[in-house]
């Protein structure tokens, strides 16, 4: 197995890890500030990713597709938020549940009735089509090489949010105390919508920008889901760092184990064998990093010590 | 009971049984939501369509959604058996839930014709003389694959299947027709949607052609992933992946590549061109290979009714085998464990003005039966 090979798959791993961040981070500010478990955050990356292909298809533009897909999201999360979660929050986490999963079926099948059962088409803007080739020779296809970039930015901005502004500082004292940042005369219920909006245009970012180089069809959100609820429980439940580093985690061992784990069992086994005995336990991989990292940190790497 | 009652009690019994012989109840269980209901819904669509141009009234369909879920599917088979009493069942799309109603329902003397699953254990040990396969093997298409690369002299393949029986399957009958060597090969996790990490292997491996059963949305993803990442190794699948219901959505990124199938709209027989342009005119939009099977499917059973009916088991049963209907694959006919005989052809994917769709380019397998028909003893 060769260098250029190993860094090809790094990078594939990071590509992955930040896009998954970019569900994460929304679905653990919600879960952090509001204490609500959201299974519909699935849904909402996947109407962004439809809101894109429907402009992309109208328009031409993948950047205004990009910003419909955010709108999208956001307004889908904010309506979800005012009619059904509001009523959630001082509910029990199992209500929580079934009516979240409610939502991502009425969401699915709403969808079908909107565009159809069949896949849309949403492609990558011919500006950031083909590969590049890096120092090194290793040839790397642009688009993912803009979406470690956007994933990045996306990371460094809400840090900064978080950290430096007012609304961020609101944020964070809603998450340790929610009756006493009202009773400072902070708007609770406009903050939780604002915090919901702003998740929810995250995943719908992700959608769009992930659509474009997978299918775009209902369904595509409750895999990443399990995965995006993976991360932030590695992470540590509300912690941005914490979903950051959970993220770049999780990508790099479900990419990684995918690769070396089939090598490593070729090395004692029959080729056949070794490689469905290897994939089968790539696909654990990263449930069993999630497992020893809740043995070693029962919070999560960055979660509030209880 | 008084003579007067019984009488009438055998009178209607009588009638129930008349009206029951004249017409037929077929139970159709297949997948209408969900990531999977593309496929469901061109399956019904053919199906209906075949019903409405016999112009009978004495067919009844009920159709139930398994939402892709065996255990629902379970539930929808009990119900049409034992509440609905119906004579035929159809409609499943995939392997897992064929696998989990197909055996019970032979078993109490119902009649399944399958417009698509086709999976191995029901051809070989598993066959059931009622159990009737109208679309293919599941191993079928693979074959003509691997029949294909041999033909345009691939020598070294890396091949890819997600990691599950129809995924195994795939790569079981491409190697079993293909010559070569295999540069790699490799089981992706089923619905998967990132393939950067396999299309770097493939990179790296040096091979001069690649083989790839990824179904729906899997294959979607592959084939825009792979045209992006500059790879130009020459591709080839079956037709699961450039079916007509997802080629716009994978869009320029499949021009060219050739995949195997069954079927195309561009089949030169009488009832094909009919098929195509009926079922435009009815949908508003081109069939795929999963419609042409629910047609052929309906048009199997309409041509048993003609000379028998499922009342009587037997003659229905011989009626059915005898597959007296025009297909729309032209020449069809069962094999002994009643999975089709037929051409699997090599399709290229091409752009006719907007339209992303399939022309034929060779037959890749003549008259090809399944390799399990031998363990099949009925």
């Amino acid at each position: 197995m060769s260098t250029i090979l190993i860094i090809e798959q790094v990078l594939n791993g990071l590509q992955f890890g930040v896009m998954l961040f970019l569900m994460a981070a929304g679905l653990t500010l919600i879960f952090g500030v509001m204490g609500l478990i959201n299974l519909a955050h699935g849904s909402l990356y996947m109407v962004g990713a439809f809101a894109a292909a429907a402009v992309a298809g109208l328009t031409g533009s993948f950047l205004l597709a990009l910003f419909a897909a955010m709108a999208a999201a956001a307004m889908a999360g904010v309506l979800i938020e005012m009619v059904v979660i509001r009523r959630l929050y001082a509910t029990d986490h199992l209500d929580q549940v079934l009516a979240t999963f409610a939502l991502i079926l009425i969401f699915s099948e709403g969808t079908r009735w909107v565009f159809g059962s069949f896949p849309l088409f949403l492609d990558i803007p011919d500006a950031l089509s083909g590969p590049v080739t890096l120092p090194g020779g290793i040839a790397y296809p642009l688009y993912r090489l803009v979406l470690i970039g956007v994933g990045l930015a996306v990371a460094v901005g809400l840090g900064l949010l978080i950290n430096r502004t007012r609304i961020g500082i609101q944020i964070r004292a809603g998450e340790n105390d929610r009756e006493m940042i009202a009773a400072l005369g902070v708007d609770i219920s406009r903050l939780y919508t604002l915090v919901f909006a702003l998740g929810a245009a995250l995943a719908g970012l992700a959608g769009a920008l992930v659509g474009a180089i997978q299918s775009v069809q209902v369904g595509m959100g409750e895999p990443v889901l399990i995965l995006a609820f993976v991360v932030i429980v590695i992470g540590g439940i509300g912690s941005i760092k914490g979903a950051f580093v959970g993220a770049l985690l999780v990508g790099l061992t479900d990419t990684l184990g995918g690769i070396f784990l089939p090598e490593l069992f070729k090395l004692f086994m029959e080729p056949g064998a070794a490689t469905s005995a290897g994939s089968a336990l790539a696909s654990m991989a990263i449930y069993i990093l999630m497992g020893a990292v809740l043995i070693w940190r029962p919070t999560g790497l960055y979660g509030a010590r209880a | 009971m008084t003579l007067k009652s019984l009488i009438l009690a055998a009178g209607l019994s009588a009638l129930a049984l008349g009206a029951h012989a004249e017409g037929v109840k077929v139970g159709m269980i297949t997948t209408l939501s969900g990531g999977g209901a593309g496929l469901g819904i061109d399956v019904r669509d053919g199906f209906m369509l075949a019903v409405k141009q016999s112009g009978r009234d004495d067919i009844e369909v009920v159709i139930e959604d398994d939402q892709r879920k065996p255990d629902i599917a379970v539930q929808l088979a009990d119900k049409m058996i034992q509440a609905e009493k119906v004579d035929v069942m159809t409609g499943i799309i995939w392997s897992n839930l064929a696998m989990a109603v197909v055996p019970a329902a032979v078993a109490q003397g119902k009649f399944y014709l399958s417009p698509n699953a086709g999976p191995s254990a029901l051809a070989g040990k598993g066959c059931n003389p009622n159990y009737f396969n109208v679309a293919w093997q599941n191993d079928n298409l693979h074959e003509a694959a691997g029949a294909y690369a041999n033909t345009a002299g691939y020598k070294n393949s890396f091949i890819l299947a997600p990691n599950y029986p129809a995924g195994q399957d795939a790569l079981t009958g491409y190697k079993r027709t293909f010559d070569g060597e295999l540069a790699g090969e490799l089981f992706t996790k089923l619905g998967q949607t990132d393939y950067a990490a396999e299309i770097a292997q493939i990179r790296a491996s040096g091979a001069d052609s690649v083989f790839f059963f990824l179904p729906g949305g899997m294959g979607i993803s592959f084939l825009k992933q792979y045209a992006d990442s500059g790879v130009d190794i020459p591709v080839v699948g079956p037709a699961f992946s450039f079916d007509q219901g997802i080629l716009q959505a994978v869009g320029d990124a499949a021009l060219g590549v050739v995949n195997t199938s069954q079927w195309n709209k561009d089949i030169d027989n009488p009832t094909n061109k009919a098929f195509v342009e009926t079922f435009q005119a009815e949908y508003g939009r081109l069939p795929s290979l999963y419609a042409s099977q629910g047609f052929d499917t309906a048009n199997l059973l309409i041509s048993a009714l003609e000379t028998a009916s499922p009342a009587d088991a037997d003659a229905f049963r011989a009626a059915l085998k005898a597959a007296n209907f025009d297909s729309t694959r032209g020449d069809f006919a069962f094999g002994s464990n009643n999975h089709p005989i037929q051409n699997i052809y090599a399709r290229e994917v091409i752009k006719e003005g907007d339209v992303f769709t399939n022309k034929i380019i060779g037959v890749a397998l003549e008259n090809h039966a399944d390799v399990y028909a031998a363990e099949c003893n009925m």
